[in-house]
């Protein structure tokens, strides 16, 4: 059987280059599909190389084969229904909870060698201390991945919402301690083996808890992203634990390309890191310094009736979907009321912001859902210099990322975001359930301005309607 | 000591291409990239399957392997397939253009 082991090597290296070229080829638009599946076929190579392996050294028991399929089937099933039920407005919620998935998986393996050390996968190569370390490692971030994860999941679908402690210093405090606790848990784990195994993992489980229970619903993409990092790097320790290499390059890729991801997307945000983990809720404090508060002078209200007529004369529009259309569910119904609209022979276009949704690029997936065509979806560079010639810009459900004051007042909690100029177009029409402001809890100036009307009420609902009065006008029945 | 000190140098290496992976991604693929990344951090599958091979006939173990087993395969399957979903619109897309 010597033969095995170059082969199992020999595949390992094999994946690991797939899995590196599935991670480069999904930043890019053409390659993303196939990337995805070579990592998928990197995934089954990887398993396959060590079900190979240990065929081949120690052997497999009938015993452990029917626990290895029991498992498989069962979580591969489950995950296979989730991945195909699941609707596409819910996309942020059902990544948090697979990778919290995944994050418990590694807890489990550092769990299950915790417990029972003889099935330490390394079989004395690593020193004692340096695997018990490992197993630290894999519990701490294991947990916090898998409660953070389920915790981000449950406040996106709002289960959750976010008590009013949280907001309050006292939030520090409760995560500090439970972070020298699992600290104190870690050590001694580290020194004997045993002990402070469980208060390492309930005190990371709280930790992830403490952490993502105040941040609000905009910025949890972000904290997403972060954990699923995290995910990597539990992996990468669970690597140690077991002494599998394969599992170490892997988990690291992922947690380091993971972390590259969620410093792109605060930048898309204008947040740092520091301030969506630390920082709460941006309200609380943009409110306090005075920057962008104020009250409303000169809000227009209208009918969708009104909206329809305008509609009807316009030549070019302009739809800016956000994060209430993706709430509201109403791309579909969005996408009607275009075909409408284009039978009518006006243009229309979409203003796609970087982090319109529920998670950047989620409204790309929404539209295309929708089977709005890829090339009307434009980019907000592209799409700006665009709007002094636009008749009537459509904003569904966005707020902050149409905010003028992030151009135009430096004292503004905004300033330097970027943002769509939407102002600049004859007519603005903002589909919005209430007065209430955005995420950032700052006032928009774009309600102000004459050229506004605001259309109170969800955005599907306003949406339907628009679509009843458009047809009684009559607009795009041609003949 | 020496599976530890090429451990590491498998660990800083493997960061290192994880951080050049990706430069410039367009944002339309966050979501899709974000999830297929997931799907992949669920290759703690291999831990778990070397956990029940190595346990023997060590039933709680046998039984914490299995669960393991299953929370990884949920992640990579089901991250693998949601993530394909996602990219099919595109592709559908431009593919009609």
């Amino acid at each position: 059987m010597t033969f095995i082991a170059p082969v199992k090597f020999a595949i390992d290296l094999l994946a690991v280059l797939l899995l590196a070229l599935g991670i480069k080829g999904l930043s890019k638009v053409r390659s993303a599909r196939e990337a995805n599946r070579l990592a998928a076929i990197a995934m089954i190579l990887a398993a396959f190389g060590v079900l190979l392996n240990s065929q081949g050294t120690i052997g497999i028991s009938i015993n452990s084969w029917i626990w290895i399929i029991c498992g498989t089937l069962i979580g591969g099933l489950l995950g296979a229904i989730t991945a195909k039920r699941v609707p596409m407005t819910a996309m942020p919620e059902v990544v948090a909870l697979f990778n919290g998935c995944g994050g418990m998986s590694s807890l489990l393996v550092a769990l299950g060698v915790a417990l029972f050390p003889s099935a330490d996968g390394s079989d004395g190569v690593v020193g004692e201390l340096i695997r018990n370390f490992s197993i630290v490692v894999s519990l701490f971030v294991g947990a916090i991945t898998f409660s953070g994860s389920i915790v981000a999941m449950a406040k996106l679908q709002g289960w959750l919402s976010t008590p009013s402690w949280t907001q309050s210093k006292a939030r520090h405090f409760f995560n500090i301690l439970c972070a020298v606790i699992a600290l104190i848990g870690g050590i001694y784990l580290s020194i004997d083996g045993q002990n402070g195994l469980f208060l390492i993992v309930v005190a990371s489980f709280l930790l992830g808890i403490g952490v993502t229970l105040p941040i609000g619903g905009a910025d949890m993409p972000v904290v997403i992203s972060l954990l699923n990092s995290y995910s990597g790097v539990a992996a990468a320790a669970a690597g140690f634990v077991v002494g599998s290499q394969l599992l170490i390059v892997a988990g690291a890729m992922v947690g380091a390309a993971g972390l590259i991801l969620t410093q792109v997307m605060c930048d898309g945000m204008n947040r740092s890191l520091v301030s969506v983990l630390f920082g709460g809720a941006l309200g609380a404090s943009s409110v306090a310094s005075g920057g962008g508060g104020g009250e409303y002078t000169n809000i227009t209200s209208c009918s969708p009736e009104e909206c329809a007529l305008t509609l009807e004369a316009a030549e070019r529009v302009v739809i800016v979907p956000g994060y209430g259309l993706a709430v509201a569910q109403a791309q579909h119904t969005l996408r009607e009321v275009t075909r409408v609209l284009e039978n009518a022979d006006i243009e229309v276009t979409y203003a796609i912001h970087p982090v319109a949704g529920r998670m950047p690029g989620h409204m790309n997936v929404l539209l295309a859902e929708a089977d709005v065509p890829y090339e009307q979806l434009k980019e907000m560079d592209v799409i700006n210099p665009e709007f002094p010639g636009t008749d009537v810009v459509l904003v569904l459900g966005a707020n902050d990322v149409v905010n003028p004051q992030a151009k135009n007042d430096q004292t503004s909690p905004l300033y330097g975001m970027p943002v769509l100029d939407v102002q600049e177009a004859r007519t603005v029409f903002v589909v919005k359930r209430g007065m209430s402001a955005g995420y950032s809890g700052i006032k928009n100036d774009l309600f102000d301005l004459q050229n506004t009307s605001m259309v109170f009420g969800d955005a599907k609902k306003v949406l339907g309607d628009l679509l009843l009065e458009l047809k009684e006008l009559g607009v795009g029945s041609k003949g | 000591m020496s599976f530890f000190s090429e451990a590491l140098w498998v660990l800083l290496l493997g960061s290192l291409l994880g951080l050049e992976l990706i430069g410039k991604v367009p944002p339309t693929l966050h979501t899709p990239l974000m999830s297929g990344a997931n799907a992949i951090s669920g290759i703690t599958m291999l831990a778990a399957l070397t956990l029940i091979i190595k346990s023997g006939e060590n039933l709680p173990l046998l039984i914490i392997g299995s669960i393991s087993l299953g929370f990884a395969l949920f992640n990579v399957i089901g991250g693998f397939l949601v993530t394909d979903r996602m990219l099919a619109m595109f592709s559908r897309k431009k593919t009609r253009k």
